[in-house]
């Protein structure tokens, strides 16, 4: 006898309102695959391409603290904001990140690539010299590649100087489709 | 010994909510097992990051739903009277222990249910109990005399 499916998702629901969860996790699926989406309460801390749960609730209980549960009511609110986005209705998200267990310099480049709005496109170069390290170009691109919560905070918007795709952790294919579907893409 | 590492609080409930459910329907019956469980596992989640390791993670669970079952016990037959038990098909052999000791006192039952049934140490069953070791070992003895008394 397994514990009923609705006295399960109450537990989870009551975990995450009552504040004592250091990470709360969910997957959805979307038109990129399917997506593991965390929060603390501080913010949104992962979004993972093709996710392995096991693998990821392990690395998040490393990064965050032990207290990792699913939780969907937790996650309503960015579910239903990337439906939006991947839905044409929605061009900015209202969430907060939480990026504080990443490194300083790391954290200087999401926080000026998310001043790239929708629809544009900015370079490893040009994000380099607006945090002030014009010749840090290539760390850039290594910050970006480690960027914990992809689509919320864009970094498929970064561009080679030549306006080549480059890379993306989850993959040019996916890269190019945010780009399009943001009227983005580069002729 | 090498340390445990603690693992997220995900896989140890994944783990442990299906024999934790069941032990609380037999304990208190399916209708006060949804609180009981709610509260186990809120209770485990408090006290989590305050774990030292994980060993004897299980053990621990069960510590923490037999005092809510015997929490919730006290609060229902405040004069002694042991409500009857809920009986599922097909139990694992602690669950006949569980059903014969089903006529103790809470303390009683809890404790000979996890000293014969789960095997869990007089450390842990005094923790679940909220008493002395002594005091669970002596409520575990007792409970069998009472048993063997009973089925003699």
């Amino acid at each position: 006898m397994s514990v009923p499916m609705d006295i399960d998702r109450t537990f989870r629901e009551r975990a995450a309102a009552e504040g004592i969860l250091d990470v709360a996790y969910d997957l959805t699926d979307s038109p990129v695959g399917e997506l593991l989406l965390a929060a603390t309460e501080r913010g949104m801390c992962r979004i993972s391409f093709d996710p392995e749960p096991e693998r990821a609730i392990e690395e998040l209980a490393k990064t965050h603290g032990v207290r990792v549960l699913r939780s969907s009511g937790a996650l309503q609110q960015p579910r239903r904001q990337l439906d939006e986005y991947f839905g044409g209705s929605r061009r900015d998200f209202d969430l907060r990140v939480d990026l504080a267990a990443l490194p300083s310099f790391q954290q200087a480049v999401l926080a000026e690539l998310q001043r790239v709005p929708y629809g544009a496109t900015d370079t490893y170069g040009g994000l380099a010299a607006r945090i002030g390290r014009p010749r840090a170009a290539r760390a850039v691109g290594g910050a970006l590649n480690r960027n914990p919560v992809p689509i919320v905070v864009p970094c498929h918007r970064v561009v080679g100087s030549s306006g080549s795709l480059v890379g993306y952790a989850g993959g040019l294919e996916r890269k190019e489709r945010l780009l399009a579907l943001e009227g983005a893409l580069l002729g | 010994m090498e340390a445990v590492a603690i693992p997220p609080f995900e896989s140890f409930y994944a783990e442990t909510r299906d024999e934790i459910w069941r032990y609380l329907v037999r304990l208190l019956g399916r209708e006060s097992a949804e609180d009981a469980f709610q509260e186990t596992f809120l209770r485990a989640l408090r006290g989590y990051p305050k774990l030292a390791h994980a060993r004897h993670l299980r053990a621990w669970a069960f510590t923490i739903a037999t005092r809510v079952a015997v929490d919730e016990r006290r609060r229902r037959a405040p004069a002694g009277t042991v409500p009857e038990l809920a009986v599922e098909d097909a139990l694992p052999a602690y669950a006949e222990l569980d059903h014969l000791a089903g006529e103790l006192p809470a303390t009683e039952r809890a404790a000979v249910v996890l000293r014969y049934g789960y095997d869990l140490p007089y450390a842990d069953i005094a923790a679940a109990l909220g008493s002395s070791e002594a005091a669970a070992r002596q409520a575990a003895s007792s409970g069998v005399r009472r048993l063997r008394r009973r089925t003699a």
